[in-house]
């Protein structure tokens, strides 16, 4: 027993951390998540009322596992008589058997791959990994995606009715579907992360901490598929993103841009992570290198530049080309083309710039031509371009810093 | 297990027109190869050989029938199986085994037990 006077704060993050632990076990025991959930909910409430008084238990997982077990039990019964039959299978498995905690790590699996399951649409997988993975209650996560707590109540409910009567498995994909189900994963986690990364609205720092919850998740993927490459990528390329936090927003909440970043403000040890994990990553899967890693790689290569004249624009550019070979989007060809401005100059970025296609409407390519305009000192066009990129930006941060730039047009530029 | 209902949406055609005789063979194709699941099914004649019947104003009502289904859609429901599945990916397996996954859509829906 560790003392009882154990913070009040360290305490509920472990029995939230283990929390949703125990559920991923709980739902495949008493196969009904909302059981399973309610049971959990109420054995976390007997942890956060006893452990202060008795300390915390040697194996609090352990605990929570034969707690919450029993819970459901009671539960099932008080539900109805038609439940006789479950209680009595789940009772069965009472006291807490080892075998729950040795495949403790296969049930976060199962949890993971069911909340992110094709069958899902996007805004519930989002909503459904919030609520079971992070183990926000209704009314956080619907703050943070910013809906109203209702709605959001309504969505996750009407999640779990379906993964209940269409019979959504609790399993961890077969060998040869698991690359393609990964994807899906990585894709909720990635825009978990970008809704807080982009958090300007809203409840910014409860948004702010999706960015980290996301970082959470991808190292727990990780952690259970270390040697898939899109798990090595998704948390590679998460690290190296998250480590620019306390220098991509200045005092005002206003966005820095990266060449104007402190870069003594960025988290080397999560830089020196992900660099490693990409090597190792990037090994796996030489023949055709997963896109995740592909971009990771190119975030290093800001990442590990001292100042932004010293980044390895070469390199850079390489990267992208890497990156179209494997997704080509109008996107990825924007991003390429801003790099060709940096490697060759403005007049050959903007040529590359205006040779992508399908991008007329889209904010970022018409700032990045305006900006590579002025550069090229035509200020008139760049003037105009600036015009139509702040009609198109919706994010009131990004619209001022185009304001501001606007406004420097026909002052001598530092480059 | 789950019954599901996989419910066939195609363009509105006559199946037993000769020019779908090669379909309506792969259709026998995938009827044997799932025989393992496929408890029930049926394709359907075209939308102009069908009757809408409603009653209007409740139990005891007027009987109202009218002439084929009431949207004017591209994809028309044309035929169902039930099927008998382990879970949905078994479900979703077997429903892109079916003809009409190729050029149409079908509908996976889980059968409330009755």
């Amino acid at each position: 027993m560790t003392e009882p006077d154990d913070g009040h704060a360290a305490l509920v993050r472990v029995v939230r951390d283990e929390g949703r632990r125990v559920l991923a076990t709980l739902i495949r025991t008493v196969g009904d998540w909302q059981v399973a959930e309610d049971a959990v909910a109420d054995a976390v409430e007997r942890a956060l009322a006893t452990w202060p008084r008795t300390g915390v238990p040697e194996q609090p997982r352990a605990w929570l596992i034969v707690t919450a077990r029993r819970c459901a039990v009671d539960l099932l019964r008080r539900e109805s008589r038609r439940a006789e039959k479950e209680a009595s299978a789940v009772e069965m498995h009472l006291p807490g058997d080892d075998r729950d905690v040795d495949t403790i790590d296969d049930d976060l699996l199962r949890l993971v791959f069911t909340c992110c399951h094709p069958a899902l649409e996007p805004p519930a997988q989002v909503a459904l990994a919030l609520r079971t993975l992070c183990g926000l209650n209704t009314e956080e996560v619907a703050r943070a995606l910013l809906v109203s707590e209702a709605t959001m109540s309504k969505r996750i409910t009407r999640t779990k009715q379906k993964i209940a009567r269409a019979a959504i498995p609790y399993r961890v994909p077969a060998a040869h579907e698991l690359p393609d189900r990964l994807l899906t994963v990585a894709a909720t986690v990635y825009f978990l992360f970008n809704e807080g990364y982009s958090a300007t609205s809203g409840d910014a720092p409860l948004r702010g901490e999706l960015a980290a919850e996301a970082v959470r998740l991808a190292r727990l993927v990780h952690a259970l598929l270390p040697d898939e490459p899109t798990a090595i990528g998704l948390l590679a390329l998460l690290l190296l993103q998250h480590s620019r936090r306390d220098a991509r927003v200045d005092a005002e909440g206003r966005p820095v841009l990266l060449a104007d970043q402190d870069r003594d403000r960025w988290h080397d040890d999560e830089i020196v992570e992900a660099v490693a994990l990409i090597g190792r990553g990037l090994r796996r899967c030489p023949e055709r290198p997963d896109p995740y890693l592909v971009q990771a790689a190119i975030a290093a290569c800001h990442a590990l530049a001292p100042s932004p004249d010293t980044t390895d624009w070469v390199a850079v550019v390489s990267w992208y080309d890497v990156l179209l070979t494997v997704r080509d989007g109008p996107v990825e060809r924007l991003n390429r083309a801003v790099a060709i401005g940096e490697r060759d100059g403005p007049a050959a970025g903007l040529a590359a710039v205006d040779a992508v296609e399908n991008l007329e409407d889209h904010a970022p390519w018409l700032a990045s031509r305006a900006v590579l305009l002025a550069r090229l000192g035509r200020t008139g066009e760049a003037d105009d371009a600036f015009g139509l990129a702040i009609t198109a930006e919706t994010n009131a941060a990004r619209r001022d810093d185009l304001r501001r730039r606007r406004r420097r047009l026909g002052e001598p530029t530092p480059t | 297990m789950t019954m599901y209902a996989a419910l066939i949406y195609t363009a509105d055609v006559d199946w037993t027109a000769p020019e779908h005789a090669q379909e309506m063979a792969a259709y026998g194709e995938f009827g044997r190869g799932a025989e393992a699941v496929i408890r029930g099914g049926a394709a359907l004649y075209p939308t102009s050989t069908a009757t809408t019947v409603r009653v209007a104003g409740g139990k005891g009502g007027d009987v109202v029938t009218g002439d084929g289904p009431y949207a004017e859609t591209k994809e028309v429901l044309t035929g169902f199986y039930l099927l008998e599945c382990g879970d949905l990916d078994e479900a979703v397996a077997t429903a892109a085994r079916i003809p009409a996954a190729r050029h149409g859509a079908v509908e996976v829906r889980p059968v409330i037990p009755m």
